[in-house]
C-alpha cells in the first residue's frame, strides 16, 4: 500500500533533488520523492495531507548518546539549563542552591518512607553564585534519607550527611583528594571521581550500572528520540550482556517503538580477542531495530575531569596528564582484528594525546589489514587539530564531534581547563570539513540533552553558557549542520545507504518540523518546534505519547 | 619456589593469624588486600596463576580486569558463573571489567582471607590505593609491581607511556623485576640499577617467570597458633637458597613505629619483616613490612618478642648487621 504525504517543503539531504513537496511511502520504504503527479506514477495511493503545514526533513540522527537517559529521569533533575523530559514536561533550570534544596522538598514530601533514598541529576554548582554546595544544604531535605546529587559532567557528585553516614565516610581523618574536607574535618559531601562517587552512589540510590538500560527507560529514551525527531540514535557504551541484549531486543521490536538504535560494545573487561569474538556473536543477533556488531574503545578520560590525556602544554590549571583506559598494544590488537574481521570501530578520545595515539595505532593496522572503507570513528575528538586531522583524512577515519560542549562548558575549559586558545579550537567541526573528514556531531545524552537541533545550533553558533562565541573560525553552515545530523551520521554509523536522506529506496525515516531550518535565522536553529517523527513508515506524534 | 609452603611461610602465616584476625566477619577489622600492577606483558598474570594455582589453605578472591590470560587449573575449578570462577579450597576470581570500586563492594568477604587485585596494564596502583582507603572493609597491605626488565626501559621513555609507567613504578613497595633469564649478567646489573636509583621506594628483586614467593607479601592471616615463635631459626632452608631468613633478638622496649621505618629503610633491604617488640609503654605490637612498606599494629600480650626477616642472600645479610643498623643494639 502507498502513502504519499505532502508537506509544506520536504528538505531532502539529496543533492539530485534536494527539495520536494510530496514522498510516496511503500512498507517502511520511500518509493519517490516530488510532485504529485510524479509520484502517481508508482500506481494508486493514499494522499496523506496532515503534514500539510509542515516541514519534512530525514530523521535526525544521535551519533553519540546512551540509551540509559530514559533511566536517569526517575532521579530528580536538577540541571541549571531547562530540559524536557520523555514525556514531554519541560523542567525549568534551577539556579541557586535554595531552588535546588526546594526541588529536593518536592520529591521529599511526595514520598511516605522517610528512609528512602533521593537521586537527583545533573547540577551544575559553577553556575551558582556561591559556588560551594555541602552536604549541609542537602541536610536541609532531609536528614534521614540519605540523597545525592550526580553534576551534568558525571564526574562529582554532592550527598547529604546521612548517605556519607552510610556509606562510612563521615569520620575524621580522611585523606583522599576524591573526598575533600570541611573546616570541621568532615568530608563536605563533594564526591570526586567514579571510585568515590560510587560506594556513596550506592546509598543514595543510584544504579551500580550507570550505563545499562532498562525495559521502562528504553521506552522513554525512544520518547525522547520522537519529541526531538530523532529516528535513529546510539547506545555507544554498551555492555551488551545477554539480559541487556534480550532486553534491547524484545523493547525495539515492539510496535510503538520509534527509534532504531545501534549499540557499540564497548571494550573494557574483556582482552582485545574476546571483545572482537563477542562483538562478532552479537552480530548474528542484530535485528533491524537493534543494530549489534561494533566496537567502542574508550581511550582517555575527559577534559573537564583533567583524566584526558593531552599533550604539551598540558593542562591550563597545570593539572597532570590524565588516564589511559587502554594500552597502546590492546588498541592496535583490536583495531588489527576489528579490520580483519570487517569490524568497525568507534573511539572515544578527549584529549590530543589520545587521538594521536589512535591515528598511529589505525596507520599501523591498516598496514597490516588493508580496508578501504572502514569508517573508524574519532568520537569526541574534543581537542583534535589541523595536522591530525590532516593524518585522520589520508586513514580515512570519521570523526563525531562533542559540539554541545562548548554551550555548558565552554567557559570552564576557557578558564581552567585548556584556556584560552585550545579552547577557541575545540571540537573544531569547520577544520574537520575543510580536511574533507566525514562529521557528525552528538550530544552524549545524557550527558547533555538529546536534540540533533540543538546540536545543529551549537556547531553554527559556538555560543557559550555565558553567551561568549567561542572561537568563530571552527563555527560550520546551517547546511553544513543539518548534513552533520543526518547523512554525516549515517555515514558514520555505516547507514548512509539505508537513512540519512529522503530519497527512493531509503527508509521513510522524517522529522516532522514546525518551520524550515534552512531557512531559520542560525540563531533560531534550536528553536524550531518538532511535531514528531516517522519511523519505518510509522508516524509518532510527539504530543500523543 | 614450588611444591608445599616453606616452613618459614608457615611460620609468617601463623604469627599474623593469632594477632590480626582481620576478616571482616570475625571482628569486623578490614580485609588485607595486595595490589599487583605493571604493563601489558610483565608477568602480573604469571604471578596470578601462582596464587591461584597454589592451594595454600587460604582463602583469596583475586579480582582481575578480565580472564583472559589466566591459567587456572581446570581440576581446581568448582563452578563457573559469567564474571566469577570459584575454586576449591574456597579461593575465588572476579573479573571486575572498568568498575573495580563496585566489585569491591559487591564482594561477599564473609568466606575471604585476603583480596589480590590485578590492576590493568595502564591502570595506576597509587590511584587504586587511594580509593581503597575509603573502603572501610579493606586496609592495604602492599603494593607490588612487575617490570619487564628487556622492556621497562624503553617503557618509561615511550611518547605514551613514560609517566604511566613511572606512576606505576614510583606506587610500589616491591617491584619485580621479571623476565631476567632474557638478559646476561651485565645486562641484568644495568636494568638493576636502573630501577633502584630511580624507584627508591620500592625494594627491587630481580624474577624470571614472575617465579617470587608469593607468600613473601600474602601473608596476612590465617587461623593457626601464635606461639610457634622459636621455631623459625631453623626454617631458613625452606626457601630456596636465593633467600636468607634470620631472627632478631627484641628484648627491649621501643619506639615500635620508628623501629619498623628503620628496618624498612635498612640497606641492603629486606623483603619481608614480621614479628613482635613492645613499645615504650610495655604493650606488644606486631610489626609487619613487605618491601618497603611497613605497618604497626597492638598485638595481644601472648605474643612472644622476635623479629623475623627475610631478604635476598646475594646481599649478605645477617641478624647482627640488620640490628645494629635498625637501632636495636
Amino acid at each position: 500500500m502507498i502513502t504519499i504525504y505532502s508537506a509544506k517543503k520536504i528538505v531532502t539531504m539529496n543533492p539530485a533533488r534536494p527539495e520536494a513537496t510530496h514522498v510516496a511511502v511503500r512498507d517502511g520504504r520511500i518509493i519517490g520523492t516530488g510532485a504529485l503527479a510524479e509520484l502517481e506514477g508508482f500506481g494508486a495511493g493514499t494522499l496523506d495531507d496532515r503534514f500539510a503545514n509542515k516541514v519534512i526533513m530525514p530523521g535526525f540522527i544521535e551519533g553519540h548518546s546512551h540509551a540509559v537517559e530514559g533511566k536517569w529521569w526517575r532521579y530528580v533533575y536538577c540541571g541549571f539549563f531547562d530540559r524536557m523530559d520523555p514525556h514531554g514536561k519541560v523542567w525549568s533550570g534551577v539556579e541557586t542552591i535554595d531552588a535546588v534544596v526546594e526541588r529536593l522538598k518536592q520529591r521529599d514530601e511526595a514520598m511516605t518512607d522517610p528512609e528512602t533514598p533521593i537521586a537527583g541529576w545533573s547540577i551544575d554548582p559553577i553556575y551558582f553564585a556561591e559556588k560551594q554546595l555541602t552536604r549541609k544544604d542537602l541536610d536541609r531535605v532531609s536528614t534521614k534519607r540519605p540523597i545525592g546529587i550526580m553534576h551534568a559532567s558525571g564526574h562529582i557528585m554532592n550527598v547529604n550527611t546521612r548517605a556519607l553516614e552510610l556509606a562510612g565516610f563521615l569520620r575524621e581523618g580522611i585523606d583522599n583528594g576524591g573526598l575533600p574536607l570541611g573546616d570541621d574535618g568532615l568530608p563536605t559531601g563533594e564526591l570526586r571521581g567514579p571510585d568515590v562517587m560510587m560506594p556513596v552512589g550506592a546509598h543514595a540510590g543510584f544504579d551500580s550500572n550507570m550505563l545499562d538500560f532498562d525495559e521502562p527507560g528504553l521506552l522513554d529514551f525512544g520518547k525522547l528520540c520522537v519529541r526531538t525527531g530523532v529516528t535513529t540514535a546510539t547506545d555507544l557504551a554498551a555492555r551488551l550482556t545477554d539480559e541487556i541484549v534480550g532486553i534491547g531486543i524484545d523493547v525495539t521490536s515492539r510496535d510503538n517503538f520509534p527509534v532504531r538504535l545501534s549499540a557499540y560494545r564497548f571494550h573494557h573487561g574483556l582482552t582485545p580477542k574476546e571483545l572482537v569474538r563477542q562483538v562478532m556473536n552479537l552480530t548474528e543477533k542484530s535485528t533491524d531495530r537493534f543494530r549489534l556488531g561494533r566496537i567502542k574503545i574508550v581511550a582517555d578520560g575527559s577534559i573537564q575531569g583533567f583524566t584526558a590525556r593531552i599533550n604539551p602544554p598540558g593542562y591550563y590549571n597545570g593539572a597532570p596528564n590524565g588516564l589511559w583506559y587502554i594500552a597502546p598494544e590492546q588498541m592496535l590488537e583490536i583495531y588489527e582484528l576489528a579490520l580483519q574481521n570487517n569490524i568497525q570501530v568507534h573511539t572515544h578520545t578527549n584529549g590530543d594525546e589520545a587521538t594521536d595515539l589512535a591515528i598511529d595505532m589505525l596507520e599501523k593496522a591498516l598496514q597490516k589489514f588493508p580496508s578501504n572503507d572502514h569508517r573508524f570513528t574519532i568520537q569526541h575528538g574534543q581537542l583534535v587539530n589541523a595536522a591530525q586531522f590532516r593524518r585522520m583524512a589520508k586513514l580515512g577515519f570519521c570523526v563525531n564531534h562533542f559540539a554541545n560542549h562548548h554551550f555548558y562548558w565552554g567557559d570552564e575549559h576557557y578558564q581552567f581547563t585548556v584556556g584560552p586558545e585550545r579552547a577557541e579550537r575545540m571540537n573544531p567541526c569547520r577544520t574537520a570539513l575543510d580536511n574533507n573528514i566525514p562529521l557528525a556531531i552528538h550530544s552524549d545524552a545524557p550527558i547533555t540533552p538529546i536534540g540533533p537541533l540543538f546540536t545543529a545550533w551549537c556547531a553554527v553558533n559556538r555560543i557559550t553558557g555565558s553567551g561568549r562565541v567561542q572561537g568563530h573560525h571552527e563555527r560550520i553552515t546551517v547546511d553544513e549542520a543539518l548534513y552533520a545530523i543526518t547523512m554525516g551520521a549515517a555515514y558514520t554509523l555505516q547507514m548512509d545507504h539505508e537513512i540519512g536522506s529522503i530519497e527512493a529506496g531509503k527508509r521513510a525515516d522524517f522529522a516532522v518540523l514546525e518551520d524550515d531550518p534552512t531557512e531559520a535565522e542560525p540563531f533560531a536553529l534550536r528553536d524550531i518546534g518538532v511535531w514528531g517523527t516517522v519511523q519505518d513508515g510509522r508516524v509518532f506524534d510527539a504530543s500523543q505519547l | 619456589m614450588s611444591g608445599a609452603p616453606s616452613r618459614t611461610v608457615e611460620y609468617l602465616m601463623q604469627v599474623s593469624s593469632e594477632v590480626s584476625p582481620m576478616s571482616v566477619s570475625a571482628d569486623g577489622s578490614p580485609l588485607p588486600v595486595t595490589i599487583v600492577g605493571g604493563y601489558l606483558g610483565s608477568g602480573k598474570t604469571t604471578l596470578i596463576n601462582q596464587i591461584l594455582n597454589k592451594a595454600s589453605g587460604r582463602r583469596y578472591a583475586v579480582l582481575v580486569n578480565d580472564f583472559g590470560e589466566l591459567a587456572i587449573d581446570a581440576q581446581l575449578i568448582e563452578s563457573e558463573d559469567g564474571n566469577v570462577i570459584n575454586l576449591s579450597g574456597g579461593c575465588v576470581c572476579c573479573s571486575y571489567g572498568n568498575d573495580l570500586t563496585s566489585a569491591m563492594m559487591e564482594l561477599d568477604t564473609s568466606a575471604i582471607d585476603q583480596v589480590v587485585i590485578e590492576a590493568s596494564g595502564v591502570a595506576l596502583p597509587g590511584a587504586i590505593a587511594g580509593s581503597l582507603s575509603l573502603l572501610t572493609s579493606y586496609t592495604l597491605s602492599s603494593i607490588v609491581v612487575l617490570a619487564d626488565c628487556v622492556t621497562v626501559q624503553s617503557h618509561a621513555s615511550d611518547k605514551y607511556l613514560a609517566d604511566t609507567i613511572a606512576r606505576q613504578l614510583a606506587s610500589a613497595d616491591l617491584i619485580l623485576l621479571n623476565k631476567t633469564d632474557l638478559l646476561d649478567e651485565s645486562q641484568l646489573v644495568q636494568k638493576k640499577d636502573w630501577v633502584r636509583s630511580n624507584y627508591q621506594s620500592a625494594r627491587c628483586v630481580a624474577t624470571s617467570h614472575a617465579d617470587y614467593p608469593v607468600d613473601l607479601f600474602l601473608t596476612e592471616h590465617t587461623s593457626r597458633d601464635v606461639n610457634q615463635c622459636d621455631k623459625t631459626n631453623d626454617s631458613e632452608t625452606h626457601l630456596t637458597s636465593v633467600y636468607t631468613t634470620f631472627k632478631l633478638e627484641v628484648k627491649d622496649k621501643y619506639n615500635v613505629q620508628q623501629l619498623a621505618a628503620n628496618l624498612a629503610e635498612t640497606e641492603p633491604g629486606l623483603l619481608r619483616v614480621k614479628g613482635f617488640a613492645r613499645d615504650l609503654s610495655g604493650q606488644m605490637q606486631l610489626i609487619q613490612i613487605v618491601g618497603r612498606r611497613w605497618n604497626v599494629r597492638p598485638a595481644p600480650v601472648s605474643a612472644k618478642e622476635g623479629i623475623v626477616c627475610i631478604g635476598l642472600s646475594a646481599d649478605n645479610l645477617c641478624s647482627e648487621g640488620v640490628s645494629a643498623r635498625a637501632g636495636l643494639i
